[in-house]
């Protein structure tokens, strides 16, 4: 079980640095979604790996129960890389639209000459 | 409970879902509750650091859960200086974005904006490492917002590296988070720091991994080499008044290492001793060269201040590293100067990018380029650290401290070094935007009349006036910062002891119920 989840965790952020260096939006953003991905599986071992016990405690009998913290971590979590995810998608559509060109990278001449108040 | 404690939260977090809600279409409103709230935000934030100037540590417990439990917000000197200081630039900035009519030129400005103070102001006053994550994600996405403001491709590029970017370093974040909770099973701040003096000496491998990730986060908010690869293209694209304010999100940064690091892995804890002050204090010193070294070498003006608050990242990392209480305390105060010299160059950059474009060039004479170049001399010294202004002050008190580090002559001579070079790159860039566009030789138009005509046409900004207002209150700050430099160095001097005596902070957040 620990060595199942540990080397997903791995492969996941291999595969989501993998993707990171691409040089066109989309990889990179899936290699992002990757990386949240693995974050959050991670998050979850982080309480120790427990098989059917509940997040609560019973206070009738002595029951095993799991660390509910990590869980409440991983929902934040997974909620804000959603947010996140759709406002890079966002950004990246209105990058690619504005300049019909999704590279990550930007030419010299971007980022040097052309004046930042000037181009909108 | 001190409900005040929670007021530099509630405020914005309430004023940006109103405005979006039910002033969508309404401009002037939206401007003016803006500022009303700013105006707000500053209150609250004087009246915090009056509160927090007698020393005693307040602690605020959402929903009245006790400490390691619940959250907390806690409120100690330090945390009330960086309110203050961010409501202090962000009142510079909104009343800038009024006078330049930047607000007009996309939609949302002021929503963004206040959520953006919602999640500096959190980040500063919050008790709970998971917590700061969530307010780092709640500053980060307004400031996404911010920074494509007024849109074009360009800026949209640099959007999504800065989003890129900053999605991997809150993915680093949570790595870093997870670790740090698998060892020491809390995560609020005081706890983690009662728990970490007592773990035994030889199972720490672990913690001292999260630890080091901890500070990689740290250290990519904050730019340090080699982790600053973000900032020059994201804050020369963004908006520059967007960028003036993003002055004090580097100083997120600076202020979470300065945190956790003198609170829960601090220069006492045996087990991680050494261990950011080693790696920061060359990663500090890089940072500062090159800073220097991109403001001689940039041809745009926005790129140049970027790097000039790179620059500034450096010394104020330099002194941070050291990990004593002079130098923390010389560090907080080179803090507020920065902050306020960096917002000022960007509002002085944006003053010439709106009337000549942004090239370091000779170009067409701009209307007012008297005050504006006036202005950009007082910037330049502030930021170059050149008597008489606070940047002086500052650098000298760094030094001061660097005094006693075992190497002292690499600082001195970083630090000495790197301000001749950023005084020649600011001198270069200020000759060629204001005296060469006035130099026949290099001018192609016609010259003399066309020079007088200059001078009288209508600035861009729809208010000058309060565009300029704005400018001068930054000004203003950076003078009183330097007439007020004893007492304000006593009262930094005064938040680094209440630092380095950390039990006080961990007993007022652990047992805050018992009192």
């Amino acid at each position: 079980m620990e060595a199942l989840l540990a080397s997903a965790v791995g492969v996941l952020t291999a595969a989501g640095v993998f993707l990171i260096l691409r040089r066109r939006t989309f990889p990179v953003i899936l290699g992002l979604s990757l990386l949240t991905y693995a974050v959050n599986a991670f998050l979850f071992a982080t309480g120790r790996l427990a098989l059917n016990s509940p997040p609560v405690l019973n206070k009738y009998a002595e029951v095993a129960y799991t660390d509910p913290l990590p869980q409440a971590l991983v929902l934040t979590a997974i909620v804000i890389s959603f947010g996140m995810t759709a406002v890079i998608v966002m950004i990246a559509l209105g990058a690619y639209l504005s300049s019909r060109d999704d590279r990550i990278d930007m030419k010299a001449h971007d980022s040097v000459d052309a004046a930042p108040g000037e181009d909108a | 409970m001190n409900h005040w404690i929670i007021a530099p939260i509630v405020l914005p977090a309430l004023l940006a879902p109103f405005i979006i809600m039910v002033l969508r279409y309404h401009l002037e409103l939206q401007r003016i509750f803006s500022v009303a709230g700013t105006v707000g935000l500053v209150g609250i934030a004087l009246i915090l650091t009056a509160q927090a100037a007698g020393g005693e540590i307040q602690v605020y417990e959402l929903g009245n859960w006790p400490a390691p439990f619940g959250i907390v917000l806690v409120l100690d000197r330090l945390a009330a200086l960086m309110v203050l200081l961010t409501s202090l630039l962000a009142l510079a900035v909104v009343l800038y974005v009024l006078g330049s009519g930047w607000d007009k030129r996309g939609r949302h400005f002021h929503p963004l904006f206040q959520f953006q103070l919602m999640g500096v102001c959190g980040a500063f006053l919050t008790g709970d490492a998971f917590n700061l994550f969530v307010f780092f994600e709640v500053l980060l996405i307004a400031s996404y917002g911010l920074m494509i403001h007024g849109g074009g491709p360009v800026r949209f590029k640099a959007g999504v590296q800065y989003v890129t970017y900053n999605l991997l370093g809150s993915t680093l974040f949570l790595f870093a988070l997870g670790t740090l909770y698998a060892v020491t099973g809390t995560l609020n701040m005081a706890d983690l720091a009662a728990r970490v003096a007592e773990l035994p000496a030889e199972d720490t491998a672990l913690l001292r991994v999260g630890a080091v990730l901890l500070l990689l986060v740290f250290c990519i908010k904050a730019a340090v080499l080699p982790l600053h690869f973000w900032l020059p293209a994201s804050y020369a694209n963004a908006p520059l008044p967007v960028a003036a304010l993003f002055a004090i999100m580097t100083k997120v940064g600076a202020y979470s290492i300065i945190r956790m690091y003198t609170l829960a892995f601090g220069p006492d804890v045996a087990i991680t001793r050494g261990l950011a002050g080693d790696w920061l204090l060359p990663a500090a010193l890089v940072t500062l060269a090159i800073g220097a070294v991109g403001i001689l070498g940039s041809r745009h003006i926005a790129r140049m201040v970027a790097f000039s608050a790179i620059a500034s990242m450096g010394t104020l990392l330099i002194a941070v590293s050291l990990f004593t209480p002079q130098a923390t305390a010389a560090a907080l105060y080179y803090a507020v100067h920065s902050t306020l010299a960096a917002g000022l160059m960007f509002l002085i950059a944006d003053l010439v990018m709106e009337r000549q474009g942004g090239r370091i060039a000779g170009m067409t004479p701009m209307p007012q380029s008297g005050l504006i170049a006036t202005l950009y001399f007082i910037g330049a010294i502030a930021l170059a650290g050149m008597p008489p202004l606070s940047g002086f002050v500052g650098k000298l008190l760094v030094m001061d401290a660097a005094r006693d580090a075992g190497d002292f002559a690499a600082i001195w001579a970083v630090i000495l070094v790197s301000s001749l070079v950023t005084i020649i790159g600011l001198a270069r860039a200020g000759s060629l935007i204001f005296w060469q566009s006035h130099d026949a030789r290099h001018n192609t138009e016609p010259d003399p009349e066309n020079v007088d005509k200059v001078e009288h046409q209508p600035s861009p900004e729809p208010m000058p006036g309060l565009a300029f207002c704005a400018v001068f209150g930054l000004v203003a700050g950076l003078v009183g910062l330097t007439l007020f430099a004893g007492p304000l160095m006593e009262y930094t001097a005064s938040m680094a002891e209440q630092l380095y005596a950390p039990q006080h902070y961990i007993d007022a957040v652990l047992e805050g119920d018992k009192k």
